[in-house]
């Protein structure tokens, strides 16, 4: 997640205070891990200085919050191309589980059991997920798809592997 | 908590394939089992035995502490009628009965009389969302309905265990994810033990825990069936 591109996209909604950027980053991109203020200042401040961002007008009184901040047509422009531009789809072929299946046969460890175990960690997790889309909002239902589907496309790999880890032990103990 | 269902040591073997080797599973009361494995390692036999649909070669099957394994078909048939509730893939409904006649079925055979058995299924068109189709045959329900219809069907009866073997298999996955929200909320609202055989970890991510069945034998990854 790009913070600084979420809050340009949220500023191209609405000219806002930080107070309000923060809010509704929690709200909808939080999912239960907030975004710290000095993270937020610090990022309009970057994003003022790169000319993505103006201050508008300051409301009486003092402190951060008196600001109110506007995307500008060099900040608008950037998160459209962002919008449009599809996310690597990474292959995923070195990832930690594979990384960790390999070296199991290697060294002669339990791959099986290792799998096993990873299994169970990944339907935990997708249980709680699924609790979070029995019992929240649409928003959250959604996001927990999200990480239900990955989840899945990892057991799958999880029960490919399994199923093939004597041909792979042959390859990778020659 | 106590356990709804025990396989100890159980074999069976079709010929000479043996599809369980000493399969070993408790199930508390309530709680909701997710049975997965690969294809053929074993786990629909496991959940016949467990529900007295085949009887094992070796080993034991206990229901609330009863062996029953070592009863007649009768016995075990009336048990199958009267304590346990069936969802199957293709929901199986009888073609020539309406949707209505298919769920009060449980409750005919059972020796319930025929109208308040129709107008105990019929309560249960409204809960499922299925309002003003108990009329229809199996024909003239989608996938969803039909499955819902089974589903009403299975729990109609008031079982203390239900079984379903890929319950949402022949569904797409927003279809699917309804009808396991339905079967999960009754069970839970009702204390029904569930028995879920699935090969799909959305599907499993409903249950309480899940066992894996390879090669005939289950693996299990908690505590709690120790403790049962």
């Amino acid at each position: 997640m790009s913070v600084p591109l979420t809050l340009l996209g949220l500023l191209e909604r609405q000219p806002s205070h930080g107070y309000d950027l923060k809010r509704d980053y929690d709200t909808y991109f939080g999912r239960g891990k907030s975004l710290p203020f000095g993270q937020v200042y610090s990022t309009l401040a970057r994003l003022t200085r790169d000319g993505k961002v103006v201050m508008d007008e300051l409301a009486p009184g003092d402190g951060p919050d008196r600001k109110r901040y506007v995307i500008t047509e060099a900040g608008a422009t950037e998160v459209d191309a962002w919008l449009a531009e599809p996310v690597q789809a990474e292959p995923h072929l070195q990832t930690v589980l594979f990384a960790k299946v390999v070296l199991s046969l290697m060294l002669d460890r339990g791959a099986k059991s290792y799998l096993d175990a990873q299994r169970h960690a990944h339907l935990q997790r997708m249980r709680e997920l699924t609790e979070i889309k029995r019992s929240g909002e649409l928003v959250d239902g959604l996001l927990a798809d999200h990480g239900l589907f990955h989840l899945e496309a990892d057991l799958r790999w999880i029960d490919l592997t399994a199923a093939r880890l004597e041909q792979l032990r042959a390859q990778v103990r020659r | 908590m106590s356990a709804a269902l025990r396989a100890s040591g159980v074999e069976l073997s079709f010929g000479a394939t043996p599809a369980l080797r000493g399969a070993d599973l408790t199930i508390a009361t309530g709680e909701i089992v997710a049975v997965m494995g690969p294809s053929g390692s074993g786990k629909s036999t496991l959940l016949h035995c467990l529900a007295g649909i085949l009887v094992p070669d070796a080993g034991q099957i206990l229901v609330d502490g009863q062996r029953i394994d070592t009863l007649s078909e009768t016995r075990r048939s009336e048990l199958r009628r009267d304590r346990f509730g069936f969802v199957f893939q293709f929901g199986q409904l009888v073609p020539e009965l309406t949707a209505a006649e298919n769920v009060a079925l449980p409750l005919l055979l059972g020796g319930v009389r025929r109208k308040p058995a129709l107008q105990q299924a019929r309560e249960w068109f409204d809960r499922l969302g299925l309002e003003g189709l108990h009329g229809r045959r199996s024909g003239e329900l989608s996938g969803g309905q039909a499955q819902r219809v089974a589903l009403a069907r299975a729990l109609v009866g008031g079982p203390q265990v239900l079984f379903a073997d890929e319950p949402t298999g022949a569904l797409d996955s927003i279809t699917g994810e309804q009808v396991m929200e339905l079967l999960v909320s009754l069970a839970r609202d009702r204390g029904t033990t569930v028995v879920l055989v699935t090969h799909e970890a959305r599907v499993a991510a409903y249950a309480d825990r899940e066992v894996i069945v390879r090669d005939g034998r289950v693996t299990s990854f908690d505590t709690q069936e120790a403790a049962a």
